[in-house]
């Protein structure tokens, strides 16, 4: 029998609290979870730091992978037979959905700001490169790797491959949505999946919704909405990734201006010179990440070792909201004051916008901006989901939006210049100090 | 801290106007693309590179009074005009922003369709294939589009006459 035939002697399952079991029987996803490309996805949190906030939120790429994965096995399920579906797509689909975030480092979104990367880069890499994954790709056939990449890169020319995997409702989505409301333990988050994959139909270039499953759609997007504003944007997770991101730069400062670490960072250094090999970025995983931070805190450079015993121990920054508009001449005044008290505002006094975190929520947008998601109309037709539902329109036409000033408040409290204190207080709290 | 948005709206300040988000999209794309430091994160998606990121910065700017979005009603869809406003330039005069002058490869983008640009960037997408093996894929990805070898020569002049400007 060919390998990419080849069924397992006997199901095996992983128990996964969010979806129960996570069912495998084809040998290439069996071999695909035992590489240690993917192994390694369990010493990467899926949510960085919002365990600071979220003590449950624990969670590793891994776990999420099998989830997606778990979850395109059970639409294709319901695919066979249907039109428009071909199954010699499905093993295609199912290593993509496995794969699909393979790339991610250790606190990516703070490493991708600062040293410039892109985690689907390495995705690419991992896939196509001299790794045990490229390996089992290419035993199933030759080009089979590059397949998968396309479709994790949205450029296979089967689009409807690609939006199982990557749409504005996709096993990504569903799963993370569903996973990190379970481990964080809000309430939100939870809607009707089995639901949706039982309304899910493929046309030609994309999957849509039987539109009489227009209200388990309204549920899932109202869960992304929940999520998006109370977990993924929460103001003390972002506190703790702003300390995060300037850790890393002001490492990488040290290293330019050939600061003698007492630990040196052996493991960044491609990373401080732009320079990093697969290799390299396989062997950054959290682990060592934390090691770092630990040791770092016994640095001589005040700045380095403040960081670190912050993001050690906790003890963030604490923020007020900001309006650039409206306050931007206020920032240059604590920018000076800061400067004057004898505090760098480059690692101190940091604006975060909603934008500058990797989440998103529904929005229908203008034609040809993005794929929306469509009902499938019982005379055949598409509609728009914002057309036809009264509470997607309502969310989908808020734009919420927000900016935080964070700043170690502890600092302000030493500063010997009443002066200075009183005139940084009145900005940030208005007239009276607290 | 905020230079991302100073950026852009340098960038809208250059337009004057841009009537489209996915105009916009593209456009923010190909200068990004000829080295112009735009930051946001671009991926691959149904009409080409697409930022989430741009469009939730470009969101901010307007939710902020910087710039300006009118929502013109078409026969069966949405259009979008984006101006920057006086606070906009008000902000831009206090906040000094480093861009290189790309205005006149801003001005030659504007006078292009959307559905060009479309093409334009996916060329650009896919800029480390050898020529042929681009032409190639954007016909395999965009199907539908039916670009003509005439566009595809049409958008290899832009993308040299881009490339002399902006190097």
């Amino acid at each position: 029998m060919a390998y990419k035939d080849e069924q397992l002697q006997e199901e095996k399952v992983f128990k996964d609290p969010v979806h129960r079991y996570v069912h495998v029987r084809d040998r290439v996803i069996w071999d695909l979870i035992a590489t240690p490309e993917f192994q390694r996805l369990r010493r990467i949190k899926q949510l960085g730091t919002t365990n600071i906030t979220f003590h449950g939120a624990e969670h590793s790429r891994f776990n999420h992978s099998l989830g997606v994965y778990e979850i395109v096995r059970r639409i294709i399920n319901n695919f066979q037979d249907r039109p428009h579906w071909n199954n010699d797509q499905r093993l295609l689909c199912m290593c993509a959905a496995l794969l699909h975030d393979l790339g991610h480092g250790p606190f990516s979104h703070s490493f991708e700001k600062v040293f410039k990367l892109d985690h689907e880069y390495f995705t690419q890499a991992i896939i196509l490169g001299d790794t045990f994954v490229n390996k089992v790709l290419e035993r199933v056939s030759p080009g089979f790797a590059q397949e998968v990449a396309d479709v994790i890169a949205k450029t296979h020319s089967n689009k409807l491959v690609v939006s199982l995997i990557s749409s504005q409702i996709d096993a990504d989505r569903m799963d993370y949505l569903q996973r990190d409301a379970y481990f964080t333990g809000v309430s939100y988050g939870h809607f009707d999946m089995e639901r949706i994959l039982r309304v899910m139909r493929p046309i030609e270039d994309q999957v849509v919704i039987k539109s009489s499953g227009m209200h388990a759609v309204e549920d899932y997007i109202m869960s992304r909405y929940q999520m998006y504003w109370q977990v993924y944007f929460h103001p003390v997770t972002r506190s703790a990734e702003v300390i995060l991101t300037k850790i890393l730069h002001r490492a990488k400062h040290l290293y330019e201006a050939d600061y003698n670490f007492k630990l040196k960072p052996i493991h960044f250094l491609s990373f401080f010179t732009g320079d990093v090999s697969l290799e390299e970025y396989l062997k950054l995983d959290e682990s060592i990440v934390h090691y770092y931070f630990q040791l770092w805190q016994e640095e001589d450079d005040k700045i380095l070792s403040d960081l670190c015993e912050r993001f050690m121990n906790r003890r963030l920054f604490k923020y007020v909201e900001f309006n650039p508009n409206k306050q931007i001449s206020d920032l240059m005044r604590l920018m000076q004051l800061f400067k004057d008290a004898g505090i760098d505002p480059d690692y101190y006094l940091v604006v975060d916008s909603s934008s500058d975190l990797p989440y998103d929520f529904y929005r229908p947008g203008e034609e040809e901006e993005r794929l929306p998601i469509h009902l499938l109309m019982p005379n055949g037709s598409l509609k728009e989901l914002s057309r036809h539902s009264d509470i997607v329109e309502s969310i989908s036409g808020k734009k919420r939006t927000d900016h935080k000033l964070y700043f170690p408040k502890d600092f302000l409290q030493k500063i010997d210049d009443e002066k200075i204190v009183q005139e940084i207080t009145g900005i940030l709290y208005g007239k009276e100090r607290e | 801290m905020l230079e991302n948005h100073a950026k852009l709206m340098r960038f809208f300040s250059e337009a004057k106007e841009v009537t489209g988000r996915k105009k916009l999209q593209k456009m923010v794309y190909i200068l990004q693309s000829f080295g112009i430091p735009f930051e946001e994160k671009f991926q691959f998606h149904f009409y080409g590179p697409y930022s989430e990121e741009l469009m939730l910065r470009v969101e901010e700017l307007c939710n902020l009074g910087f710039i300006h979005e009118e929502k013109e009603v078409k026969s069966n869809y949405f259009q979008y005009h984006y101006t920057l406003t006086n606070e906009g330039t008000d902000f831009l005069n206090q906040f000094s922003v480093e861009m290189p002058n790309c205005l006149e490869s801003i001005e030659l983008l504007q006078g292009k369709s959307s559905r060009f640009l479309e093409l334009v960037s996916t060329m650009l997408y896919f800029k480390d294939l050898p020529k042929d093996d681009v032409e190639a894929k954007v016909l395999a990805v965009k199907p539908k589009q039916k670009y003509s070898e005439e566009e595809m020569a049409e958008a290899w002049n832009l993308i040299g006459e881009l490339a002399e400007r902006l190097h």
